[in-house]
């Protein structure tokens, strides 16, 4: 780079449909080359005071506060953590399957609400559709039956969640060393019931990702799609399992850098980089280094790293996704989508197996063991690989706590996606609607989450700013209504 | 309709971990806590889709929110149909909950939103700001005169 050149930023915040707040600034020279993007993401600091001195037994349902989209992720990776404290090595069957059922209900409601709520208008009306236009109440206007089904997914879901872990803001169910309920029949018959038209649903919704995706293969090959490795964890035996496993993580050629390796050893392999631009930090395999050791979690990455999906629909759909897109099966980002159906047709199937599976109803609930000062809790949530690291004293207080989750893991997948589309959309300074819509269709596609649930009505304009070098604001634009159209500086 | 045959739903939403963004489960809770008849009341994170069900299961609605705009300690207002973008993102908006409610699910409840101002929404925290609190306290009674079946029909709530 030349650090004489004259540069110019181009900022978008926050992004629309994205958790918390968002900036994205694309750096360019004065012949509109871009040189650099970043994806800023405020990320709130102060969950570590938050838990510190509180009792290690509570932090299962404080740490759903970290955020309301994903709260039970949160209480279960927390309560995995909090077993190991207890020393509960092996969970009695009710309160593992238990667990898994919340787990996998909740892969299945949050993998319904990013398909069907933020990912289908960008598919279903293209990536240049109206803004407004693009939002889940127009799907309802014109594709109903898509519409409906998302929200009937969602309901499943939630009422899952709800009898295992319990009020949805309140979840309790998920204790160290165990569950403090298992089902009962009645709840247990309520979702047997309903399992038909939920595996019927999460069918079609394969269906439409892989119709679109097919569809549309030339373009996607070429939008936002990068190489990259992966991770996530896979069961002892290589199969996809999101409740618990070992580490694993492939190079963008196939191959393996990491396998089966304990998540309480994840800090000799993975670290975290500080960048002076961004309040998320930036994880890296350290045997690569911050430069080349980054990688993407989540749906995509899950079926990259897995060797089968120890259920036969979902497997069925694996491979003819990896048959379908063979080397774009490991680039595109846009096959998130296609793979995040596939894991919720698997989700379908695992709370179908379960709920056949008595154990749900027994009633021995709790494990206990010896008592340990530390301890790492893992698990697959929807949006990737969630850790939680916590010391607890001798006097059953919090000392500290560490949290990697699933979008600061895709911290550097999403800033290349980014980078991918400026290059190919931005033209001069303007900022034409087009690539607005390219970038936030490039980032959604990994359903970022950004720890945030504070939403205070009327808070969250869409703003698109041009500054250049010495910070002039050279145009600016509103996606609330409030300019009306884009303008762009020279 | 007569206020006694009214299903009414509080649906309060924000985060009790975030300051003042617990206005709306805690106003949600209290109502919860003092069993109305005929008052379901319920606190969530975010509205989602699938709250149009419940939406629809009513005759009347309160959705329940913290605000950081206007100078009012509280304020209600009706809530239409509206196909609009929510920028909470994974949430949507009440208008879009029910536009969803009134189009799947045959609802036409009588929909309201009340917001309470709040001040400070800043890192993790359990609790809310002194002048919150104030305002919490009024809202809760605007809102329990309304949920009273003897003045439902005269204040027009």
């Amino acid at each position: 780079m030349n650090p004489t050149a004259s540069r110019r930023h181009v900022v978008i915040e926050p992004l629309t449909r994205v958790e918390g707040h968002g900036k994205v600034t694309i750096e360019i020279d004065d012949d509109g080359r871009v040189r650099q993007s970043r994806l800023h993401i405020v990320e709130f600091r102060g969950f570590e005071r938050f838990v510190q001195g509180r009792p290690y037994w509570e932090v299962p349902v404080l740490v759903q506060r970290l955020c309301g989209i994903c709260p039970v992720s949160h209480h279960l990776a927390a309560a995995k953590a909090m077993d190991r404290i207890v020393g509960a090595d092996a969970l009695p069957p009710t309160a593992e399957k238990m667990r898994r059922l919340m787990h996998y209900g909740q892969i299945l409601q949050s993998h319904a609400l990013h398909f069907f709520h933020l990912a289908s208008p960008d598919l279903l009306f293209g990536f240049e559709a109206p803004v407004d236009d693009r939002n889940v109440v127009a799907v309802a206007r014109r594709f109903p039956d898509l519409a409906l089904m998302g929200i009937q997914l969602r309901r499943f879901g939630q009422e899952i969640i709800e009898a295992t872990a319990g009020k949805r803001i309140h979840g309790t169910g998920a204790i160290p060393g165990g569950v403090n309920q298992s089902l009962p029949v009645e709840r247990r018959d309520h979702f047997r019931a309903q399992m038909a038209e939920v595996l019927r649903s999460s069918q079609r919704a394969v269906e439409v990702a892989r119709d679109y995706t097919t569809a549309h293969v030339d373009e996607l090959r070429h939008f936002a799609d990068f190489p990259s490795s992966h991770l996530s964890l896979v069961r002892e035996d290589g199969a996809m399992d999101l409740y618990d496993g070992r580490i694993r993580a492939v190079d963008a050629d196939g191959r393996t850098l990491l396998d089966l390796l304990d998540v309480q050893a994840y800090r000799e392999v993975m670290a975290e980089e500080v960048r002076d631009w961004s309040y998320m930090k930036f994880p890296f395999l350290r045997e690569r280094g911050p430069e080349d050791g980054w990688y993407r979690v989540g749906p995509l990455a899950r079926m990259n790293t897995c060797d089968c999906i120890p259920s036969p629909l979902a497997e069925r759909a694996r491979q003819d996704f990896r048959k379908t897109l063979g080397q774009g099966a490991r680039r595109v980002s846009m096959a998130y989508h296609w793979a995040r159906m596939i894991e919720m047709l698997h989700a379908a199937e695992v709370v179908a197996g379960l709920l056949e599976d008595d154990d749900l109803l027994g009633t021995e609930l709790c494990a206990r063991g010896e008592r340990r000062t530390e301890a790492v809790g893992a698990i697959e949530a929807p949006r990737g690989t969630l850790i939680h690291h916590y010391e607890v004293g001798e006097d059953d207080l919090v000392r500290r706590a560490n949290l990697i989750v699933s979008t600061t893991h895709n911290n550097e997948a999403m800033n290349r996606a980014v980078r991918r589309v400026a290059e190919d959309h931005l033209q001069g300074v303007e900022i034409r609607e087009e690539m607005l819509n390219r970038i936030e269709v490039a980032i959604r596609a990994y359903d970022p989450c950004l720890s945030c649930a504070t939403h205070a009505m009327g808070r969250m304009p869409l703003i698109v700013e041009v500054v250049d070098t010495s910070g002039r604001l050279r145009a600016r634009r509103s996606r609330d209504g409030g300019t009306g159209g884009a303008r762009s500086g020279d | 309709m007569t206020p006694d045959r009214n299903r009414v739903l509080v649906l309060g939403f924000g985060n009790p971990g975030r300051g003042d963004d617990a206005l709306g489960p805690l106003l949600a809770e209290e109502v919860a806590r003092r069993r109305l008849p005929g008052v379901d009341a319920d606190a969530t994170y975010e509205l989602q889709i699938e709250d149009a069900v419940a939406v629809a299961a009513h005759d009347r609605v309160y959705f329940v929110d913290a605000t950081v705009e206007g100078g009012h300690p509280f304020r209600f207002e009706r809530v239409r149909p509206e196909p609009g973008i929510d920028f909470s993102s994974h949430g949507i908006g009440p208008g879009g909950v029910v536009d969803l409610a009134e189009r799947h699910f045959e609802s036409n409840a009588e929909c309201w939103l009340l917001t309470v101002r709040g001040d400070d929404f800043g890192e993790f925290q359990e609790g809310l700001s002194a002048r919150a609190r104030v305002h919490f306290e009024a809202a809760l009674a605007a809102l329990l005169e309304r949920l009273d079946p003897q003045s439902a029909g005269a204040n027009g709530g």
